[in-house]
């Protein structure tokens, strides 16, 4: 069977096509100008993965909000379940960039991390 | 009068960007001028991943990737002041800044326009009916969303299928939002096709060709939007219109140069880009005044706007150094089938990088630039798509200095 895909390595955007055998293995991958595109077009037939970003509440710092990701991609199933253990967070300022802020999340094996740095509110004077 | 060899108007991946690099080159004498609290513009809200590749090797959310170009100004001491707005900017490169120590005057020898753009308003695509509130441009929705932790809505229509409003997308439909559907004017996506599939079909969001917002309906709060069809000159086809039922409209629908400021130094613009005529130095037909990034032409990735803002910043460099740039006369000409070249001026002495979009979708075609019918360059191509920038190393060697050039797009 033929399945194509878009790919979403890259800003390129390659279009490309997979020749998948009957038990579900990839046969073939063209399309592609770069190995990380025939990489993505298997995991698409045989486990989809995909990052996500959201941001988590900070108290006391300098913004309400602190960016954060996943450092490395995960299931595309788990992307709900994942968030919602994402909202839960909550951190109090400073935080900086590659702080880990929920290790493993659900079992993924992949860490929530900070990607804003946000100092502690100014005190008033 | 405050001296500085170079101001940068605009703290954001550009104005970033072309600072550390100018600073590499010599010239240490710099002011960034931001008018936000802190520096990395529109990437402050861009938490999503995808950006760095290009320029970085890695894939990073926004904010990261600005940081890294903060990092660098902070360790270099590049001066820069925030909550700082240049409110004037004349022809021989004074500028002023209204800040909070009042108004600051500088007199530069060189300046940067690093002001970005802004985005497409209801008004500017003058789509009839009430005025309820719920209707956001894609960038406003995303800075309450991602920065001031404020969720705009939860039923969600989205007009424009631009890059941001298809990130929208994605990020209310993790927030918990119902979002409907996208639907586009044109017979094509105006964003990336990657964003089309991690976005949108990740999501089973529908996208729509050929359709837009006919009427908006409710009065205090949006109730809901009217789409019709439309036909090949882009007017609604009568008898088609649907209405769905939302609170929330995101507008994606188009992104313009900010250029106020260059007018209003004598600054010529050019109608197609929106953004400044410049010259193979990225330099404006003002002396000593560049521009490079969104303010001169909208990219689709900060990357090529990081990499853009450093070219300048050698030729700016050198302006500055040497006290003037080599006169360049020759025009690029194009057809049809672009919609715009950077730069739109070249000496014919020096390699460059011509910049340009197509106008619609072709495929398996060539871009050809020519110079007094013969061939300088020819770009082979299997899909060209209006969302995506092409980008063309053309070099010295294969011009001369006394003809125009002409870029024309065979399909």
């Amino acid at each position: 069977m033929l399945r194509q895909f878009t790919c979403i390595m890259c800003p390129m955007g390659c279009s490309l096509e997979a020749e998948v055998l009957p038990e579900g293995r990839v046969e073939k991958v063209t399309g592609n100008n770069c190995k990380r595109g025939k990489e993505y077009a298997v995991r698409e037939v045989t486990n989809p993965v995909r990052n996500i970003a959201s941001s988590v509440l900070v108290e006391n710092g300098e913004l309400p909000l602190a960016s954060v990701r996943l450092n490395a991609p995960i299931p595309k199933k788990d992307i709900f379940p994942v968030m919602a253990e994402i909202r839960k967070i909550k951190v109090t300022a400073p935080v900086s960039i590659g702080q880990i802020v929920l290790q493993d999340v659900l079992g993924t094996g992949s860490d929530v991390i900070i990607t804003k740095n946000v100092k502690r509110k100014a005190e008033e004077l | 009068m405050r001296q500085a060899d170079a101001v940068i108007i605009g703290g954001g991946p550009a104005g970033l960007a072309a600072a550390v690099e100018l600073y590499h080159k010599g010239i240490t004498d710099i002011l960034i001028l931001e008018r936000e609290s802190s520096l990395g513009g529109i990437l402050k809200q861009c938490i999503h991943d995808g950006f760095g590749l290009s320029r970085f090797g890695e894939t990073l959310s926004g904010p990261e990737y600005a940081q890294r170009f903060i990092d660098q100004v902070e360790e270099l001491k590049i001066p820069y002041i925030t909550d700082a707005t240049v409110i004037r900017l004349t022809g021989d490169k004074k500028v002023y800044a209204a800040s909070r120590e009042g108004i600051i005057e500088i007199q530069a020898k060189a300046v940067m326009l690093a002001m970005g753009c802004r985005e497409r308003t209801r008004g500017a695509i003058s789509i009839p009916g009430e005025r309820p509130a719920g209707v956001w441009t894609a960038g406003v929705a995303q800075s309450y969303i991602n920065l001031q932790n404020k969720m705009v809505g939860r039923e969600v229509v989205i007009l424009g299928s631009g890059d941001i409003g298809m990130i929208m997308a994605r990020r209310m439909t993790l927030e918990g939002a119902h979002v409907q559907a996208v639907f586009e004017l044109q017979p094509y996506a105006s964003g990336l096709p990657r964003n089309i599939e991690q976005c949108l079909r990740d999501y089973d969001i529908p996208l729509y060709l050929s359709h837009t917002v006919t009427d908006i309906l409710g009065k205090d709060r949006l109730e809901g939007v009217v789409v019709s069809q439309v036909d090949e000159k882009l007017q609604p086809v009568p008898g088609t219109e649907k209405t769905y039922h939302c609170d929330t409209l995101i507008l994606s629908v188009g992104l313009i140069p900010e250029n106020e400021l260059s007018l209003e130094a004598g600054v010529t613009l050019d109608d197609r880009s929106k953004g400044a005529v410049v010259d193979e130095n990225y330099q404006t037909d003002v002396e000593g005044i560049f521009a490079a990034g969104n303010v001169l032409h909208v990219h689709d990735l900060v990357d090529f706007v990081s990499m853009e803002a450093e070219k300048l910043a050698d030729a700016m460099a050198r302006y500055i150094r040497e006290g003037g740039l080599p006169p360049c006369e020759l025009d690029i000409k194009t057809d049809g089938n672009v919609t715009h070249t950077i730069p739109q001026k070249v000496s014919g002495k020096k390699s460059f990088r011509l910049a340009m979009r197509v106008r619609r979708p072709m495929k398996d075609g060539a871009i050809e630039i020519t110079q007094d019918g013969k061939t300088v360059k020819r770009y082979k191509f299997k899909k060209a798509l209006p969302a995506e920038m092409i980008q063309i190393p053309v070099e010295a060697e294969k011009l001369n200095g006394e003809a125009p050039l002409e870029v024309n797009v065979i399909c």
